[in-house]
């Protein structure tokens, strides 16, 4: 039976133990998936579309109910970043930044400090009161990256935010994305289908396979944080992502 | 001399790139778009309407004064007999406002929001609970097919042949409208937008208030703007049905015509059309002043 457990001072910020899914439907998303992220630890999942990336972190959220295996979860706060930046269009920056503080009912001046704060941060001073449509695709990716940041969350999951983003946007994003990471200091999980993303962004990145998802290796990075931008032109940068390569390639072999 | 072969002759000797200085295009301002004046876009905004309108009275005229034999003509008297007649003549014009549209309008804005209250309720409820949509919606779709004629002796005698069983007649057409685009858009707000939701613990209130109401305001605006007209059409309705109790604009329409009133029977119609159209415009207006900061139906068009 499947366990989500929310336990404090765990070893782990984050466990898949065997995690299993099979939809109500029989399509099976997951076989026997098991890895760790540790607290202060970046990984980054890659793997085919369809492999069951996002149905990871939607059981890791609780979203989800895994059909086998257990999942442990080390933080109570738990931060969520979607596909798209899922904003409120009726709602300024402002006040979609403060959503979550309003949905747990933290007071008006309380929500108002954090959102200033988050809204500092991603670096849209000056954009509060435009509403989501007045923005470009990746100014309202950072209200949502700040929507999640003003829960000071210790354990953050990223379903492939920057997917639809063009390739200088997305490049950008995640120099801001690893700022964010040592400013806060949450465990964070990203998921992607990008090889350069993955290994730019994370400390260790778990390869996965097609339907049904299983994890095929991981491959560490060997970049100390903070990352240059330039680290991506690095030799040794593309012996790594040709390392995750190889693995990805292996499965279909 | 070698022979120049195909391939050397097409791709011409390799100059070595100069790393050059970094060529800037220098952007001119694009030159003023000539201004139009005043004139020109009153003319432009007010002649369509304009020109359709003198079609139409061509046409009228045509039916008038061509189709039909003066001896006929009584069915559709030319405009300028009805403005003399039904706009001019101040006794007859009282008549249709004062006897007919007011108490149409009364009944059809009480009509409207008594819909417009209830069918909100009900789409909501709807919305919280799949049992409840499953075992009432038929029910929403069997109102809209109700022929008032042949339940107004039960509604004249449970709640009179007066005012109120005029509302709910307009009550019973105007209502499917609102229930069914409301609930469509309190279905549609976005499933990772729930999701968001969900993971942050809201209750069906917060989420109610918070996320599918405000998602379904554009599909709601539609329902009223398709309901005021109803609305109208409805309490003309109710008249013609009830035939009993004070008149309105249905009574009025009811008596001109068999009074071979055909100036009066003209004006009354523009009335009640223009009461349809204030209430559609108004709902029009009062929608996009809400929506038009966030919804793309209501961006402002250059």
């Amino acid at each position: 039976m499947a366990v989500t457990e929310v336990r404090r001072a765990t070893a782990e910020a984050l466990a898949f133990d065997r995690v299993s899914m099979v939809f109500p439907n029989g399509t099976h998303a997951l076989q026997d998936v098991s890895f760790q992220v540790d607290w202060g630890e970046f990984v980054a999942v890659v793997g085919p579309s369809g492999c069951g990336k996002s149905t990871l972190l939607r059981i890791a959220s609780g979203l989800e109910n895994a059909t086998g295996g257990r999942v442990r979860v080390g933080g109570a706060n738990l931060g969520f970043v979607f596909q798209d930046a899922t904003l409120l269009p009726w709602r300024t920056v402002q006040a979609n930044v403060e959503l979550l503080g309003e949905l747990h009912g933290l007071s008006k001046g309380d929500r108002a400090r954090r959102a200033d704060e988050a809204i500092e941060v991603v670096g849209l001073t000056g954009f509060e009161r435009n509403h989501p449509k007045q923005l470009s695709g990746g100014m309202r990716m950072r209200v949502s990256l700040a929507r999640t940041l003003t829960m000071k969350p210790e354990v953050a999951l990223f379903d492939e935010p920057f997917g639809a983003l063009d390739e200088i946007t997305r490049g950008r994003l995640n120099d801001e994305l690893l700022r964010l990471f040592l400013l806060e200091r949450f465990a964070g999980l990203f998921v992607t289908h990008s090889i350069p993303e993955a290994v730019f962004l994370a400390g260790r990145v778990i390869v996965m396979s097609g339907r049904p998802g299983r994890v095929l290796g991981e491959v560490a990075v060997p970049f100390n944080y903070p990352r240059a931008p330039e680290v991506r032109f690095d030799a040794a940068f593309a012996k790594v992502a040709g390392q995750v390569s190889a693995l990805l390639r292996e499965a279909h072999a | 001399m070698k022979p120049v072969r195909d391939d050397q002759a097409v791709a011409g000797p390799v100059v070595p790139a100069e790393a050059g200085p970094i060529r800037r295009v220098r952007t001119r301002p694009e030159p003023m778009a000539t201004k139009r004046g005043l004139g020109w876009q009153v003319l432009a905004v007010a002649g369509p309407p304009i020109a359709v309108a003198a079609v139409f009275v061509g046409i009228w005229l045509l039916l008038s004064y061509v189709v039909l034999s003066p001896t006929q003509r009584f069915l559709l008297p030319p405009p300028q007999e009805v403005v003399k007649v039904g706009f001019l003549d101040w006794e007859n014009l009282r008549q249709v406002l004062v006897t007919g549209l007011l108490p149409t309008t009364q009944v059809a804005m009480t009509g409207l929001a008594i819909a417009i209250a209830l069918g909100m309720l009900w789409a909501i409820l709807m919305s919280q609970a799949a049992w409840i949509e499953r075992s009432t919606y038929p029910y929403a779709v069997v109102i809209q097919t109700i022929p008032i004629i042949a339940i107004v002796p039960l509604v004249g005698i449970l709640i009179g042949f007066n005012f109120k069983g005029r509302v709910l007649a307009c009550v019973i057409i105007s209502i499917f409208p609102i229930i069914t685009n409301t609930l469509f858009g309190l279905k549609s707000a976005d499933a990772s937008l729930q999701d968001l939701f969900t993971l942050h613990g809201a209750n069906r209130t917060t989420r109610l208030l918070k996320l599918q109401l405000p998602a379904a305001l554009p599909a709601i605006f539609t329902g009223f703007r398709i309901s005021a007209g109803l609305s109208v059409i409805g309490a003309i309705v109710g008249d013609f049905f009830f035939r009993q109790g004070n008149p309105g604009i249905g009574r009025l329409i009811d008596i001109y015509r068999a009074q071979l009133q055909g100036e009066q029977l003209i004006t009354t119609i523009f009335f009640s059309s223009l009461l349809g159209i204030v209430v559609f415009w108004g709902f029009g207006y009062l929608g996009n002043r809400l929506i038009r900061s966030w919804h793309e139906s209501a961006q402002e068009r250059q």
